[in-house]
């Protein structure tokens, strides 16, 4: 079976080298017979890539020892879970997963787009051949999770006890179905420039992938935000780390890019901008990938270190953006620049939307590079972390979240802002009050805390007025307002519900930030501690030992106001004997929208034990708000308008014609 | 000492890679004064962890992030103020130890990046909003183009 995957994965290599050349000879002699060859071979490569990953899965979920990359990232006594998501809980499998996941896509493309021109779509297809073809290579020759150890080991050196986790299994596939996914735009995005043209179908294709791959980056960074959460023990939720600003650049870059997508497709403006964002939006998640795997950035999140590794990964980005870049600058003057817009108008808020995304993303990666650069040039040792990013990141978001509301609002081509204020006013309003009521009446809040909680308000009730005027709300009766809501094209649910969500996001940040409170303190069993009006109760440290470890359980009760107890709450410090590693298994209860975070440390000599508890008021609206984004993604997925296949089909005959709404 | 030093933070460094050990500040280092404490805290996040990967002294349980620690409030006990603090760690650590880093001639384009870009693209923006304008064959009259030259510097 072991050999089966490999080979497939060879033929798979095989294979996407046709796929990067055939079509793309065919595009540009016109022979359709070639340009017919890209989908087959798209599709093979996929049942190849599915097959080999298969393979090294089952070679996980079997314990085959006799493959090296199981044998240094399992262990026989596992639970099942953690011995199937150690397939990619290691550089090797992760990096299949992520030529899995590209062929995946390049699939889609072979299978749906049946609508596309045939050239474009040759072309595509060549492209995601060439990246294909550029990791197959280097898993293959630096990183292959097929090699076989001789005499096979009898056990497993066990999957790193951070990865031994539920999060494993849902934060790396859909962090990388959102890197990949921006490739699609990518490819798309090179395929107009060596054809040196742009259509209508170029866009209607972009937008939705814009959409798939932002849906599941979100939510990738949402989920792996609260697995560090709970996972690291310490509460933190984002450590402006260089291996988080990896995954946050692109998403930074793709936020802009799915905004600039809107003009393009319903304007047809801003056409060449929107190019150069996709390919830097897929520039920066290949950045991201060489951050991550080359280990230059060493961080808790490396477990890859290896200098050949690393200069392969160099050579293929510069080779991507190196190549698409100089492709762009030869051939976007070709392209004709779209419609023409008045700055206080839809477009208008986009743009300004865009320069301030297109300058945070800017920040993120100077800011992460910085002092790599600084140290590689002069020798001098700086560093660069949150403080920094607070300070310059912050600046740059209040403005664009301040506007967010008004874009929705006004028209394409020329708007008006004085309309647009009047119908926000309300919004207005209760952002001011809740500033207010924050700051008068609840004790220790900074004017940053009313100010932030003022801004949230103001995200979530401008998102909701969209909705409410969009259907007419104070101008027609009731019941025709609710079957005009009933109506609405799902886009514009999706843009409210994304807002709204961003609104509660940052709820959930100013009230953690703000409002939370911490106590360090050595408690004996027994002794009881308060925090924010919540009594707990140190009921003392009981042995207890797992399938493949053992460890100190501290159960702390919550204590009701009647003096009974209200619910347990277990915080644990584990210990891996094969890795020789600790760690801490944080306690957390949530209650209402907040949760009380309790981490174990240290036992004292005197029998009493470290521990560490915060109070993290509204803490799930950080990631309840990313859940909120993706169902607007979501949302919008569905709107009739985007369904590729469908809408086309119906409007054939105008295909090529630009279809302004 | 130097030895030994480098033995310690390879093993702490290994340690705080593998595992999420963290529990950084401990009770006995917390400060009575709690005003005292804060400022403590407020400063300790804003200096890195030496032997750590991007982690400040505030989250570390790394012995030399321990000391650091306790330096930072006994200077605040010996009544020096935030500044005096910082200054006397980073004459004895090197700038390398602050999170965010001082503006210099080497940190000017770190700290220009936001600022810079933000002109440039705003300007871009203005200039390509102005010069398509005319080709656009619309016909303005004089108030309508004084009116949106208004509008466009505002």
């Amino acid at each position: 079976m072991v050999e089966t995957g490999h080979f497939a994965l060879v033929l798979a290599f095989a294979l996407s080298l046709v796929q990067m050349l055939v079509p793309l000879v065919g595009a540009r002699t016109g022979n359709q017979r070639l340009m017919a060859v890209g989908g087959p071979v798209t599709v093979t490569g996929f049942a190849l890539t599915a097959l080999s990953f298969a393979a090294l899965a089952s070679a996980y979920a079997g314990s085959d020892f006799s493959v090296a990359s199981v044998w240094e990232n399992s262990h026989s006594l596992q639970p099942m879970i953690y011995k199937i998501t150690g397939t990619w809980g290691n550089h090797e499998g992760s990096m299949l997963l992520w030529v899995l996941i590209l062929t995946f896509f390049g699939a889609l493309v072979a299978v749906f787009g049946n609508n596309l021109p045939s050239t474009l779509k040759a072309n595509v297809l060549a492209v995601q051949g060439m990246i294909g073809a550029a990791f197959f290579l280097f898993i293959l020759a630096t990183s292959n999770p097929f090699v076989r150890l001789n005499p096979a080991p009898i056990e497993g050196r066990d999957l790193n006890p951070i990865l031994q986790d539920l999060g494993l299994a849902i934060h790396p596939p859909m962090l990388y179905l959102g890197y990949v996914g921006f490739s699609i735009c990518f490819s798309f995005s090179v395929a107009a420039l060596i054809e040196g043209r742009i259509d209508a179908s170029w866009a209607r294709w972009v937008r939705p992938w814009t959409l798939v791959a932002w849906m599941f980056l979100t939510g990738g960074i949402a989920m792996g935000s609260y697995w560090a959460y709970y996972e690291l023990g310490w509460g933190g939720f984002w450590f402006w780390d260089p291996v988080e600003n990896a995954s946050f650049m692109p998403w930074l870059a793709g936020t802009a890019l799915l905004h600039s997508a809107i003009v393009m497709e319903k304007r047809s403006a801003l056409k060449i901008w929107t190019l150069l964002l996709a390919i830097l939006t897929f520039s920066l998640s290949l950045l991201g990938t060489f951050l991550v795997r080359s280990g230059v950035l060493t961080s808790v999140h490396a477990f890859a270190t290896d200098p050949a590794r690393g200069v392969f990964i160099l050579c293929i980005l510069t080779l991507f953006i190196g190549g698409s870049l100089a492709l762009f600058a030869l051939r976007a003057s070709r392209l004709t620049a779209g419609g023409l817009f008045h700055p206080i108008s839809r477009e208008g808020a986009l743009v300004l939307n865009n320069l301030f995304l297109t300058t945070a993303t800017a920040t993120v990666l100077v800011g992460t590079l910085y002092p790599l650069a600084l140290e590689a040039l002069t020798g001098g040792k700086i560093s660069v972390g949150a403080p920094f990013f607070d300070l310059t990141f912050g600046p740059l978001m209040l403005p664009l979240l301040a506007i967010v509301p008004f874009g929705p609002l006004l028209a394409w081509k020329r708007g008006d802002v004085i309309a647009a204020s009047q119908r926000l006013m309300a919004a207005f309003a209760v952002a001011i009050a809740a500033m207010l009521v924050t700051g008068l009446f609840i004790d220790g809040a900074s004017v940053f805390a009313a100010l932030g909680v003022g801004l949230a308000v103001w995200l979530v009730v401008g998102a909701l007025t969209d909705l409410a005027v969009k259907s007419g709300f104070g101008s027609v009766a009731p019941a025709i307002m609710l079957r005009r809501f009933a109506g609405l094209p799902r886009s514009v649910f999706g843009t409210a519900l994304a807002h709204l969500g961003l609104g509660l996001t940052l709820l959930g940040i100013v009230g953690t930030l703000c409002f939370g409170t911490e106590k360090i303190l050595s408690m004996h069993p027994g002794e009881t501690v308060d925090l924010s009006g919540h009594t707990l109760r140190f009921e003392g440290l009981s042995p207890r030992k797992g399938p493949n470890f053992t460890e100190d359980r501290g159960r702390f009760l919550l204590m009701g106001a009647d003096g009974n107890a209200d619910g347990a709450i277990t915080s644990a410090k584990r210990f891996y004997p094969v890795r020789q590693t600790v760690t801490t298994e944080s306690g957390i209860r949530t209650i209402g929208l907040s949760q009380l975070y309790l981490s174990l440390g240290d036992e004292n000599n005197d029998g009493s034990v470290v521990v560490r508890l915060w109070w993290k008021p509204l803490v799930t609206l950080i990631w309840g708000g990313g859940l909120v984004m993706m169902a607007g993604a979501a949302m919008s997925l569905l709107d009739r308008r985007l369904r590729v296949g469908a809408p086309a089909k119906r409007r054939k005959p105008a295909a090529a014609l630009a279809t302004p709404t | 000492m130097k030895a030994r030093f480098s033995l310690v933070s390879l093993v702490l460094l290994l340690a705080l890679f593998f595992a999420g050990v963290a529990q950084a500040v401990k009770p006995d280092e917390v400060l009575q004064d709690p005003a005292l404490e804060a400022r403590a805290r407020a400063l300790s996040e804003g200096l890195r962890c030496m032997v750590c990967q991007n982690q400040s002294i505030d989250e570390s349980d790394a012995d030399l992030a321990r000391d650091l620690r306790v330096l930072v409030r006994q200077r605040l006990v010996a009544g020096d103020t935030d500044q005096q603090v910082m200054d006397y760690i980073v004459s004895r650590y090197g700038e390398f130890v602050l999170l965010k880093p001082r503006f210099s001639l080497r940190t000017a384009l770190l700290w220009g990046t936001p600022v810079l870009l933000l002109l440039a693209g705003g300007l871009f923006i203005v200039l390509n909003a102005r010069s398509r304008r005319p080709a656009s064959g619309s016909t303005l009259s004089a108030e309508e183009q004084a009116a949106l030259d208004k509008m466009l510097s505002e």
